[in-house]
């Protein structure tokens, strides 16, 4: 058996916001094709985590090792060529308010992959939007979009540069129960089809168990636990067990 | 009473740190032409309305307000050329250039503002597009090129109501009207005027991007950078203005 290949090493990662520490020497190793939830309070890093793995966020100290660089040390076109393989769903979607579903998703590709025909973007939007289920909303606007849709089509805005690594920040915040429980299984549905390495933000312990992932626990800004979601509903720390409740 | 002057300060600085970003952006491809032709279009086109009727207003009602005095020294014949002279020279700058403070700087402030706090900036730079280059340049290039012909736009507009004006108490053909104008109209009145309008329409651009761009995260953010680039931008206009002025006084 080939040893696993991790894809994300957080190495002793520090992020404070002026007086306030968020990350105080965080350490996550992710490997190829595995799909990570990190769980914890609100304003417990985890956003951050995500953030400073796209330079997003830049840390004050450690080392980010996304597909072999640091990206702590790039800048400019270098990061960017990094960016082009990671996929990012943001918790509204932050689609373009300006532009049609049709636009947001033409113009990510269009930037992503220079040179393309505009029937080569028409079959590639329509491929991303028949992944998600919301075919028919390729015309529409944002605004006219529900939370779910909104979240969906953000979804196939990512999965549209064909990402090797996912990236979702609460996908599932501020949805039903029905509605969450079908995002949870779109992303375990693209992680299999296309083998992508995942982390997943989230609160939706409904969520973290239907993604069948590894899963770690966030408390003042070090993993606090980690592994299965039956291991840690039956942990011995009554902190994590909270989580389960 | 420090914090206030150490915000002057450290805005100064950060809007030189933003000028300076602008112009290393501007000359490296790839060059955003769609969206600048976009922003083109709303800044100028959809602004013509609101500066052709705020243009045609300022030359009848000058032209109205001024009529008496002249009279009252016989020189009703000076009329024409006296009001287009002050609309060039500076009514129509200034005041077509506080419109637009009004109508643009506020509206990109919002835009990006509201763009900040939703995350769609950092969509944009995770999906490795450069959103300086895509959503600040072409703004900031849009209205130093469509300001300036929005000034030309209500220049004219602004002669047309002057003429109006004139022929509300008086009486002369519009050919008459329009050859005393542009007898006594020289090109260092049209150059000077001309020239600062790209300065106004560069920063109504700038400070409207500026405080859109860094707006803080929460939806009151968005309302804050809006207010603050009219005003910011209304200040800038006429400090730039007093400047222009002494400028071509020493010159011309």
């Amino acid at each position: 058996m080939t040893p696993a290949t991790p894809v994300i090493e957080i190495k002793n990662v520090f992020k404070s916001f002026g007086d306030n520490d968020v990350l105080n020497g965080i350490n996550i190793t992710v490997n190829e094709g595995e799909n990570l939830v990190i769980l914890g309070r609100s304003g417990s890093g985890k956003s951050v985590t995500i953030k400073c793995l796209v330079g997003l966020v830049t840390a004050d100290k450690g080392e980010i090792i996304v597909f072999g660089k640091d990206i702590t040390q790039l800048r400019g076109d270098e990061l960017n060529d990094i960016r082009t393989r990671i996929g990012f769903l943001f918790q509204n979607g932050a689609l373009y308010d300006s532009m049609s579903v049709r636009q947001n998703l033409a113009f990510t590709l269009r930037h992503h992959t220079r040179g393309l025909s505009p029937e080569e973007i028409e079959n590639r939007v329509m491929e991303a939007l028949t992944n998600v289920g919301l075919e028919e909303a390729i015309d529409k606007m944002p605004s006219e979009l529900s939370g779910g849709m909104r979240k969906r089509i953000g979804l196939a805005r990512s999965l549209i540069i064909k990402p090797e690594i996912m990236l979702y920040d609460e996908p599932t915040s501020g949805l039903d129960s029905i509605t969450s429980r079908e995002i949870t299984e779109l992303m375990s549905t693209i992680q299999k089809k296309h083998k992508t390495t995942s982390i997943i933000i989230t609160h939706d312990m409904a969520s973290a168990k239907q993604t069948d992932a590894r899963i770690m626990i966030l408390k003042d800004g070090v993993i606090n636990a980690e592994g299965s979601y039956e291991e840690l509903e039956k942990s011995s720390d009554e902190w994590v067990r909270s989580f389960f409740i | 009473m420090d914090t206030y002057i150490k915000n002057i300060f450290t805005d100064t600085g950060n809007v030189s740190q933003f000028t300076g970003r602008f112009f290393k952006e501007i000359f490296k491809p790839p060059f955003q032409i769609n969206e600048f032709i976009r922003q083109c279009y709303a800044i100028g086109y959809k602004s013509l309305p609101l500066v052709g009727i705020t243009g045609f207003i300022m030359g009848l009602v000058l032209t109205i307000q001024s009529r008496p005095t002249l009279v009252k020294f016989g020189a009703e014949s000076w009329l024409p050329s006296m009001v287009s002279l002050s609309l060039i020279r500076e009514v129509a700058p200034v005041i077509t250039a506080l419109i637009c403070a009004g109508k643009i700087a506020s509206g990109i402030g919002a835009e990006l503002g509201s763009m900040k706090v939703t995350e769609q900036i950092d969509a944009m730079e995770v999906s490795a597009i450069n959103p300086f280059r895509y959503l600040v340049v072409t703004r900031i290039m849009a209205a130093t090129i469509m300001i300036p012909l929005l000034i030309i736009y209500a220049d004219l507009v602004g002669i047309l109501g002057g003429y109006i004006g004139y022929n509300i108490h008086g009486s002369m053909n519009i050919y008459r009207y329009f050859s005393d104008v542009f007898e006594h109209l020289e090109f260092i009145d049209i150059i000077p005027a001309t020239i600062k309008t790209f300065f106004f329409g560069f920063f109504i651009g700038l400070i409207g991007c500026y405080k859109g761009f860094n707006a803080e995260n929460g939806t009151e953010s968005v309302g804050k950078a809006a207010n603050s680039a009219v005003v910011t931008a209304s200040l800038s206009i006429f400090i730039i203005d007093m400047l222009a002025v002494q400028i071509t006084d020493l010159f011309f």
